[in-house]
């Protein structure tokens, strides 16, 4: 959908996720974005790692081909999470997925409670 | 159960380290999932904040069976004004940082969102000390 690239977690690219984030401000990302998300960012350091640690996020989206360097490739390999490189800019990855019904986490939350 | 780390301020590779074991260990006691992402996130916006504005920092945890306690002590240049730091958006860190997805003003209230209580003294030149207490309920 995204004729990306997986660089990490292949093992574990099967796994189905339900909500994902497009954002380059790891504190939006840490005070909005849902357990077991997807994150889509044009940022490559280390942090976008141990943001994903904390939220136990499923995998991120580097667009625009960005690519981590090895360092924190590794940190993600530890860590199991999934690394994907899209060739797309930010807007169009993330509107490539979302039109493929991937809410956003909001939604989600919104959707969840309903269902409570 | 107590447990302190070290934290070195500019030491951007390692940032995140103390904060991913304060997560391991919660995890291992067994805490609620909900405990364990809220001080987590606050763990890790605050050892940020020391490796983007501090020289160094002890961060220790203290867990029981009611709360979780996290207490980051820096030394460093001290916040010469708390209440405006805490505005969201309100930012001293450098462009290098911003660049990192950091930087943009919403740490501190990011850290008092997650917590149930949150302290903060500080001393211009000297350093600053930030208290988050956890209600595990």
């Amino acid at each position: 959908m995204l004729d990306g690239t997986i660089i990490c977690g292949m093992d574990r690219a099967q796994e189905t996720v339900s909500s994902a984030c497009g954002c380059d401000l790891m504190s939006d990302v840490l005070a909005f974005t849902r357990s077991g998300s997807v994150l889509l960012t044009g940022l490559t350091n280390p942090q976008v790692i141990r943001t994903a640690e904390m939220l136990d996020l499923k995998g991120i989206v580097f667009v625009r081909d960005k690519r981590p360097d090895e360092h924190t490739v590794r940190m993600a390999q530890s860590l199991g999470l999934v690394l994907i490189l899209s060739p797309h800019p930010l807007y169009e990855s993330c509107g490539k997925l979302y039109k493929a019904g991937l809410e956003g986490c909001r939604e989600r939350e919104e959707s969840d409670s309903m269902r409570v | 159960m107590h447990f302190v780390f070290e934290v070195q301020g500019g030491d951007f590779n390692k940032a995140g380290d103390a904060s991913s074991k304060v997560k391991k260990i919660l995890q291992q006691i067994g805490s609620d999932s909900a405990v364990v992402r809220r001080v987590a996130v606050a763990c890790y916006e605050a050892e940020m904040n020391v490796v983007i504005h501090a020289h160094h920092a002890f961060v220790t945890l203290d867990a029981d069976i009611n709360q979780v306690m996290i207490v980051v002590e820096d030394e460093g240049p001290g916040i010469e004004d708390i209440e405006m730091a805490m505005t969201p958006g309100f930012s001293t860190a450098p462009d290098y940082v911003r660049e990192m997805g950091f930087g943009a003003g919403m740490g501190l209230p990011n850290m008092k969102n997650c917590s149930s209580q949150m302290e903060i003294t500080s001393r211009r030149g000297v350093g600053t000390t930030v208290r988050m207490v956890f209600d595990n309920a």
